[in-house]
């Protein structure tokens, strides 16, 4: 297969990253070459192979339902771009 | 003082030949004086460090030292530390400073240790040289105009020079092993769960595993018992019995102490892409290891070839649903100017990451996204399992496996730089290890025009004793791995 230019602006859209067009250029240039050598998976038979999502085969661990954490709000909004009254600011979404 | 290990530093410290003050000063100088050629460090905060060196002093005095209490160590700049400045080497958090502890570091706290700084590192451990790193490339040590290696670069160009005793670093697929390699050190990725990713900042979940970057196997040995263990935060932390893993190496086993070892010589390990000058040193460790009276069988692991293409599906995929919380609005980069909320994000993120960080989200979003994600991230997880269960098959006919860490010593400044595929070839060797959760090391194992080359252990599920064992008693019949590189000027 092989990438166009135009499914590079889309998964760029899909990952909320501004592109312009000189970066979308070279960023299909480097992702070819890359899913080049991702393509040397698809000669491989894996039929019948379970897929492995993760290193050890566990089940989540559950715990019990109580509150283990204490208030740290304040802390935590202390690094944040912008807040009021223990809000995240962002740009207006509804009129 | 500089070159002792960490149980000598302990027992200098012990016996008052120095206090943590002195010792954190000390480091802090030459850190001062040799770190703006390096570049090993992001942040080093003299005061913060100055202060845990005197909690330290007065634990010491009264006599409630373990054995990390007083010694300084630099911490790789993915473990948050609360009230540090925590980058992870992107400018996305350049201004971020942790309100909370990664429990990694909350270990080296407990122990009475000093945090030294925080370590320059590829943006978001994206990474095989440092350089993609927002604060700059690190210089090896070894030769300034060559790579440290990477992920952990900072960490390894910091433990070589002498600017710190030891380090932590993290292992996605390599990043401890490979700069331990070009830097001359010992390092160890453990087992996938063996210890706490509570406060790494995430690359690729399935992967990602913390460990000790040291100068011998014993350091690591000391380093990995403060920092393995369960936590309830971490929910693929693995619950299982504390273990010693020191304990093995202090027994006294005579001339032969590793009669009966089976190490396991893969085939493709040991065909071509490795540099003749790494081969050959990588020949003499073996041939060190059978006089120690280990026995080399030769073993295959056949889907090897796969796992560089397999992990470029995986790891991405991973990273561009972790680093979706990298969104302008919690903590982190924000764009100044933006129109609407997506135009935020989308300018944030922009702005925010480097080149290979948005390659690789790229990528992870396009093998998951419609239509491709049976092709890619499916066919990725076959193959992953395939990966695993050529290990499975090995260790049934060896105990440890080896061969090189890196196909080639420490590469120059801007050499792979502008080829992704080139540099993701020199993990060639490290990857499929990360893909099966395995534990591996990296040994110093020879010099080659004056640059280092590591020897690569690897071992099954939860072996890192027998691998620290086994690392350790090579180390005590050579002495490539107190070699360090000459003093820069």
């Amino acid at each position: 297969m092989s990438l166009t230019l135009e499914q590079v602006r889309r998964v760029a859209h899909l990952a909320r990253i501004e592109i312009s067009d000189a970066e979308a250029q070279s960023t299909l240039g480097h992702l070819t070459g890359i899913f080049a050598l991702i393509e040397e998976m698809q000669a491989v038979d894996t039929a019948g192979i379970t897929p492995m999502a993760h290193a050890q085969d566990l089940a989540q661990r559950l715990r019990e339902d109580r509150v283990t954490e204490t208030d740290q709000r304040a802390a935590f909004q202390a690094v944040a771009p912008e807040t009021e009254g223990g809000l995240y600011l962002v740009p207006q979404v509804i009129e | 003082m500089i070159t002792r290990n960490l149980s000598a530093l302990a027992q200098a410290l012990a016996g008052k030949e120095i206090s943590s003050v002195e010792l954190t000063q000390l480091y802090l100088d030459r850190i001062a004086r040799l770190n703006p050629q390096l570049n090993a460090f992001i942040t080093v905060d003299a005061e913060k460090s100055l202060a845990q060196a005197r909690a330290a002093d007065q634990r010491l005095a009264a006599g409630k030292g373990c054995p990390l209490t007083g010694i300084p160590f630099a911490q790789k700049d993915i473990f948050c530390a609360k009230g540090w400045r925590t980058t992870c080497g992107s400018k996305m958090l350049g201004n971020f400073t942790s309100p909370y502890d990664a429990t990694v570091i909350a270990k080296f706290d407990a122990a009475g240790a000093v945090n030294i700084g925080k370590t320059n590192m590829d943006e978001f451990a994206m990474g095989s040289s440092n350089e993609s790193s927002f604060f700059g490339p690190v210089k090896n040590p070894w030769d300034i105009s060559r790579v440290p290696g990477g992920s952990s670069g900072g960490s390894a160009a910091a433990v070589a020079a002498l600017l710190a005793p030891a380090a932590t670093g993290t292992d996605t697929g390599g990043s401890i092993r490979q700069p331990a390699a070009l830097c001359n050190l010992t390092g160890l990725k453990p087992t996938y769960g063996v210890v706490s990713r509570y406060g790494m900042i995430a690359f690729a979940s399935s992967l990602d595993q913390a460990g000790p970057m040291a100068r011998s196997a014993e350091d690591c040995a000391l380093m990995l018992n403060a920092m393995a263990g369960f936590d309830e935060r971490d929910s693929t932390s693995l619950d299982r019995p504390t273990e010693d893993y020191c304990a093995e190496l202090r027994t006294d086993v005579g001339n032969k102490p590793l009669a009966g070892l089976k190490i396991g010589l893969p085939r493709e390990f040991f065909g071509e892409g490795c540099t003749p000058e790494v081969m050959q040193l990588v020949e003499a460790a073996l041939a060190e290891y059978r006089k120690l009276g280990a026995e080399t069988v030769d073993i295959s692991l056949p889907n090897m070839k796969l796992s560089v293409p397999a992990y470029y599906v995986i790891a991405p995929a991973e990273a561009s649903s972790n680093l979706s919380r990298f969104d302008g609005v919690r903590y982190g980069y924000r764009a100044p100017n933006y129109s609407d909320l997506n135009d935020m994000y989308s300018k944030s993120r922009a702005q925010g990451f480097g080149a290979e960080v948005k390659r690789r989200i790229l990528i992870g979003a396009y093998v998951l996204s419609h239509g491709y994600y049976d092709a890619y991230y499916l066919q990725a997880q076959r193959i992953r399992r395939l990966i695993a269960n050529d290990f499975v098959a090995a260790f049934k006919q060896c105990d440890v496996i080896m061969g090189p860490t890196s196909p080639s010593t420490a590469f120059k400044l801007g050499e792979k730089a502008a080829d992704p595929v080139q540099m993701y070839l020199s993990d060639i060797y490290t990857i499929a290890v990360n893909l099966a959760g395995l534990p591996g090391m990296s040994i110093p194992c020879g010099l080659a025009q004056g640059l280092p080359a590591g020897l690569q252990l690897i071992g099954d599920y939860f072996d890192e004793a027998r691998l620290l064992n086994v690392a350790h008693r090579y180390q005590q019949v050579t002495g490539w791995h107190l070699q360090h590189p000459a003093e820069l000027a």
